[in-house]
């Protein structure tokens, strides 16, 4: 008897914990959800004031005058492959292949880094030709809106190296699990706000 | 999941981690690749030939954007009609719904403002 109830005890422990464990990646996925939700409206504000703007162009160049929708084109496809090769390293996780989720998350991250470098080369080029965020309204509110995007997908990158480290360490762990479900969010969601930016800002801005 | 996970007071989130578990397809991410791309090369393609005439060239391109926004919600996001029942699918139409005011109203108030503010009006006075 003496023996049997700490044992007991602890049986019924670990069963609490178990579903503890549930019940935090439940909610954990749940409360990045609303992150994203109030992101999506930090974003809703920055597209309200781009179109706003977007014809205070106080003389300087419009978006006829800098944009090149090929450019374009190519980094909508980095971004819309990375979202793709995302979701393969999260099919890969799910079924607990972690050198499989590693090479997934390492083409993720390269396609990433095209896509950012080939915004950070536009942002150059604009404000090399004199259409910086200072020129006019349209330019202020163009790099706050893209720029606020890029920043986004920075910290996605950082964060999935952070995790292709944590992966590296400590295998497909239930808590990596949970880390890598969020980022997945995270990323889908940053494809989404793009698909935004470029139909407002580029193909509206042609057109 | 058992039951009394249920009990906790989120089940949404436990559905919602269900889902996202459940789908360990991939041939979902390819179908929403394929919507994805053909829905993003129409609008460039069209805007690039310049085959619309100004007008309807902006609300094609919407329309396009929103449809592809529903292809990622679906086949990246896996959210489905079953979804907007739990707390994460309440959290998103909510979303939805300031989004569309604050959008919306920006533009309606600034339009509204642009246009009785124009510069003719004022020297007419």
């Amino acid at each position: 008897m003496t023996v049997q109830s700490p044992v007991l005890g602890d049986h019924l422990h670990l069963v609490a914990d178990h579903e503890h464990h549930h019940d935090f990646a439940g909610t954990t996925t749940l409360g990045f959800w609303i992150y994203l939700m109030s992101d999506c409206i930090l974003f809703a504000a920055l597209f309200a004031a781009f179109a706003v703007l977007r014809g205070a162009t106080a003389g300087g160049p419009g978006p006829k005058d800098l944009f090149d929708l090929s450019y374009v084109a190519v980094e909508t496809t980095f971004l819309l492959v990375s979202s793709v090769t995302y979701g393969m390293a999260m099919i890969a996780a799910e079924r607990k292949r972690s050198s499989a989720t590693l090479a997934w998350l390492g083409i993720t991250l390269l396609m990433g880094l095209g896509f950012m470098g080939m915004e950070l080369h536009e942002f150059a080029e604009l404000i090399e030709k004199g259409a910086g965020p200072d020129r006019s309204a349209f330019l202020s509110s163009f790099f706050t809106l893209v720029a606020t995007h890029g920043l986004h997908v920075t910290a996605g990158m950082i964060w999935m190296v952070t995790l292709i480290v944590h992966v590296l360490r400590r295998g497909l762990t239930e808590a990596n699990i949970t880390r890598l479900t969020c980022l997945s969010l995270f990323w889908h969601f940053l494809d989404i706000v793009w698909i935004g930016v470029f139909t407002t800002v580029y193909l509206l801005g042609v057109a | 999941m058992s039951a009394p996970v249920h009990a906790h007071g989120a089940p949404g989130a436990n559905d919602n981690h269900d889902a996202r578990g459940g789908h360990g397809d991939a041939r979902s991410y390819l179908i929403g690749f394929f919507l994805a791309a053909v829905l993003t090369a129409i609008p460039f393609g069209l805007v690039m030939s310049g085959s619309l005439p100004a007008g309807t060239a902006g609300p094609v391109c919407m329309v396009f954007a929103a449809v592809q926004i529903v292809v990622h919600l679906i086949y990246f996001l896996h959210m489905n009609p079953k979804s907007s029942q739990s707390w994460n699918g309440a959290a998103f139409v909510f979303t939805l719904i300031i989004l569309l005011i604050l959008m919306v109203g920006t533009l309606w108030v600034m339009h509204n403002m642009n246009m009785n503010m124009m510069p003719g009006m004022m020297s007419a006075e």
